[in-house]
């Protein structure tokens, strides 16, 4: 693996090929926000949070840095007035359906959010996939997924496997980054299976 | 049949199928697309088939049912030759009327034929109506010739020359160049040059390489592809097989909508009997070149029509999109170098490689080559699908070619390159339509959709519409676009029913920006196109609806009133019997009145009031005036003196 040198925000970094933006930022202690991010699995660039601005041909462009493959010579900057702009929107419009969640609380203090500025919505869950995606990339069970698109897409556990998957696992619950993935669990618990609630062992 | 070993052998099968072809015989060519299936053309076709048995004509007049002729307003079609008489809008009992008279007594059946409506004359050919007269199809031009199911009408007009010229006439590398040279462009939206993507896929490392047909148009109101692919899929396959062979591809994909039956059907056909033919599979026309086509029917996303969402789909998962960075004709289906190009930029590939860069580049503007299908349609007189070139005003397609705004009202926009395009308001239009020039007025080709809006049209209601097509075709994977375009629609159905606030119009150009910056695909960096082109043109009209509550357009139903004008109203009783709602108080010599509390504003009233009394008012943005008082409201006739 060739060593790749770029610049990140003044800093002089080193990484290795293959590695991304965001991945090459952590390592040199530089912090880029994620909701979406997890280094166990293949970076998904749903959230949009971690953008950064690149230098080039004169002007600037905006990516996303946990898909981003390091390049030699970039000049990236990981905050600028666009980037704080653009990254307060994105949090208030996930705070119109977790408002009290404490991670989307924190980075709203920072990038000076309002969590009131969209109508609330019904729904908790901010499409992070992080539990879809872990239940698929790391335990290999798919016991959760996606269903429907766009506004009416919602996470959803598949009955006949969360049954036979889930009591035992149950490490989606601490991805969560709204704790509105347990809402969920229990309500699908709840509702197929309301024998196996009061089963032995829980 | 047997296989075609050479190309020498496709050659003397062209030559066979010509010589049993007698160009003097009668041939009835009746329009088959989906269009014309939709006004009656199977039935016509049946009773077409009935009526030559009835007649004894079998052996005098052949029949073939074709794909679109393009002029769908006036289907079903039927051209007769070798004289080209054109009858439109035919019924089945039109038929034994057309058999005996045009085709055994050789004469012209006025009535069917085309009327000019300025000059009132009939018109016989097709090339003197004006929707034809003014384009040039080049591509879209043998859909009306080929029955679609039958290669063999395919070969008679030429078909597969320039495959076997790329295979055995020229190098990979010099097929890559000449499309490269002819400058081809992405006809379905990005405008991205093809030579330029073939190249990367070449050149790219691997052994595995894919080329794919994108027939995932999903538009509102755009049809050319599937009008394209249903009509003339020989030409789409035969481009395709080239594309392959000069990316070193040895497996292609047609991605195409389920809902497309008929495209469905056709191109199954088409790949059966390329195959049997030798124009497909394995040692195609006797060379080493094998190439297999397989064709996979998508569910109808319109998200799908994005590069890496349709890969994504091909491969069996959700079709969403995923990061690009490094671009799909390098990293596409699963994970090797694609070439995907729509329908129509395949289609234009054969006729490339027959006639040569140069003639190619003969068409079009500097920065466009060749021609364009648009699918004209809403406030249209001639709704239709029409090839241009490049580079021809939007003014002489509407106005020329589709025969302006009907019903005498005025044109106000024209709606271009689907839901992500924009609108293109009447001072602009004189603008060559090419990609760098819709783009710069702040639309975009996309695939060819184009359509007309009139004065009766909102365009905050516009914007409106094409936004919730968008957010509800939206994949959800990425904020920018699912929640942007969430909040973007509610603020925009807010306006159009008198609840915009002060600001809004700045909100929704922040999350425009958001969305351009940092969505993830095409389809959720365009998704503000609807609303940023209104605005851009029809600012006045997002302000009247904020600020007066008012939509200028008296289209918007929370924001307009009817009311009757009691110095013209003649109490005749037509809206008070016709209103669904019952909300018309009146009565013989009775001044009719609008009960608003009643009133859904169908506008119903509106439509029937006689045009030479037009006392029903419709208004938006003013009170409505108090109805008369009810001993005023008597209509006092006087007595015509003798």
């Amino acid at each position: 693996m060739s060593e790749i040198l770029l610049q990140i925000d003044g800093k002089e970094v080193r990484a290795r090929e293959g590695m991304t933006l965001l991945e090459a930022a952590r390592s040199a202690g530089i912090a880029i926000p994620t909701l979406c991010y997890h280094e166990k699995l293949e970076p998904y660039g749903g959230c949009r949070l971690c953008l950064v601005e690149l230098e080039s041909r004169g002007g600037t462009r905006l990516v996303v840095s946990c898909v981003y493959p390091v390049e030699n010579n970039l000049v990236v900057r990981t905050r600028s007035e666009k980037i704080d702009r653009i990254r307060k929107m994105i949090l208030e419009l996930l705070l119109a359906h977790a408002p009290d969640a404490f991670e989307l609380q924190g980075l709203a203090q920072e990038y000076g959010a309002d969590k009131d500025r969209f109508e609330k919505e019904a729904s908790f869950c901010i499409h992070c996939g992080l539990c879809v995606r872990y239940c698929a990339e790391v335990k290999k069970k798919n016991a959760v997924g996606f269903v429907d698109r766009g506004i009416r897409k919602e996470i959803s556990f598949i009955p006949e496997i969360a049954a036979q998957e889930c009591w035992n696992c149950k490490e989606c619950f601490p991805l969560c980054p709204t704790e509105a993935l347990q809402a969920a669990y229990v309500l699908v618990e709840a509702l197929a299976f309301p024998k196996a609630s009061s089963a032995p062992g829980k | 049949m047997a296989r075609n070993h050479s190309p020498a052998e496709l050659e003397a099968l062209r030559k066979g199928i010509l010589s049993t072809r007698d160009p003097h015989k009668p041939l009835i060519t009746l329009c088959s697309g989906s269009a014309c299936q939709a006004s009656g053309s199977k039935e016509v076709a049946a009773s077409l088939e009935a009526e030559i048995e009835k007649q004894g004509l079998s052996e005098a007049v052949n029949l073939r049912k074709t794909g679109c002729h393009g002029f769908c307003e006036r289907g079903p079609i039927v051209v007769i030759h070798p004289e080209e008489i054109c009858y439109f809008q035919i019924k089945p009992e039109d038929v034994p009327e057309i058999l005996s008279q045009t085709i055994q007594e050789k004469k012209v059946v006025d009535r069917l034929l085309y009327t000019d409506p300025v000059t009132k004359e009939k018109i016989v050919q097709e090339r003197d109506i004006p929707f034809y007269k003014y384009q040039e199809r080049l591509v879209f031009g043998s859909n009306g010739s080929v029955d679609p199911k039958n290669i063999e009408d395919y070969l008679a007009i030429g078909g597969y020359a320039a495959l076997a010229k790329a295979l055995t006439g020229m190098t990979a590398e010099e097929v890559l160049q000449e499309v490269k040279k002819a400058n081809l462009r992405g006809r379905g939206g990005g405008g991205f040059p093809a030579g330029r993507k073939w190249e990367g896929t070449r050149q790219a490392p691997g052994d595995i390489k894919y080329v794919i047909v994108n027939a995932d148009e999903g538009d509102p109101g755009a049809y050319m592809d599937r009008s394209l692919l249903e009509g003339n899929p020989h030409a789409v396959l035969e481009g395709l097989t080239i594309g392959a062979y000069a990316v070193g591809a040895r497996e292609g994909y047609i991605y195409v909508r389920q809902e497309y039956p008929l495209a469905v059907e056709n191109v199954f056909i088409a790949i059966r009997q390329a195959e049997e033919y030798g124009l497909l599979g394995e040692n195609i026309l006797g060379t080493d070149f094998d190439f297999k086509v397989i064709v996979h029917q998508g569910a109808g996303a319109f998200v799908c029509g994005e590069s890496t969402a349709l890969m994504t789909a091909l491969e069996g998962r959700a079709g969403e999109p995923r990061p690009k960075y490094i671009r799909s004709n390098i990293v596409g289906l699963w994970g090797r170098p694609s070439v995907l190009n729509n329908v129509e930029t395949w289609a234009n590939v054969p006729l490339i490689i027959n006639k040569g860069a140069d003639w190619f580049t003969q068409y079009g503007t500097e920065s466009s080559k060749g021609t364009k299908i648009f699918s004209l349609v809403g406030k249209i007189t001639n709704t239709g699908l029409v090839e241009v070139p490049m580079g021809t005003p939007l003014r002489d397609i509407i106005f020329k070619i589709g025969g302006g705004i009907p019903g005498g009202k005025k044109f106000k926009a024209v709606q271009t390159g689907g839901p992500s395009g924009g609108c293109i308001p009447e001072h602009l239009l004189d603008l060559p339509v090419g990609f760098d020039e819709l783009t710069q007025a702040g639309s975009m080709m996309g695939s060819g959709g184009m359509i007309v809006l009139d004065e009766d049209t909102c365009m905050v209601d516009v914007a409106r519409y094409f936004m919730a097509f968008l957010t509800d075709e939206s994949c959800g994977k990425c904020v920018p676009c699912r929640e942007g375009m969430r909040q973007m629609l509610k603020i925009l159905t807010r306006f159009t029913q008198g609840q915009g606030k002060e600001g809004d119009i700045e909100l929704l150009e922040q999350l425009s920006e958001t969305a351009i910056e940092a969505a993830l695909c095409a389809l959720g960096k365009s998704s503000p196109n609807p609303f940023l082109s209104t605005l851009k043109y029809f600012r006045e009209e997002y302000e009247a609806h904020v600020r007066e509550k008012r939509c200028p357009a008296l289209s918007c139903k929370a924001l307009i009133a009817f009311h009757i004008d009691p110095d013209k109203c003649q109490a005749c009783m037509m809206c008070l019997r016709k209103c669904p709602s019952e909300a018309i108080v009146g009565g013989k010599n009775r001044i009719h009145v609008i009960d608003q509390e009643k009133c859904t504003k169908c506008g119903t009233c509106f439509e029937v009031c006689p045009p030479r009394f037009r006392a029903v008012r419709k208004t938006s943005g003013e009170p409505v005036p108090p109805p008369i008082p009810e001993e005023a409201r008597t209509i006092v006739r006087e007595s015509k003196p003798k």
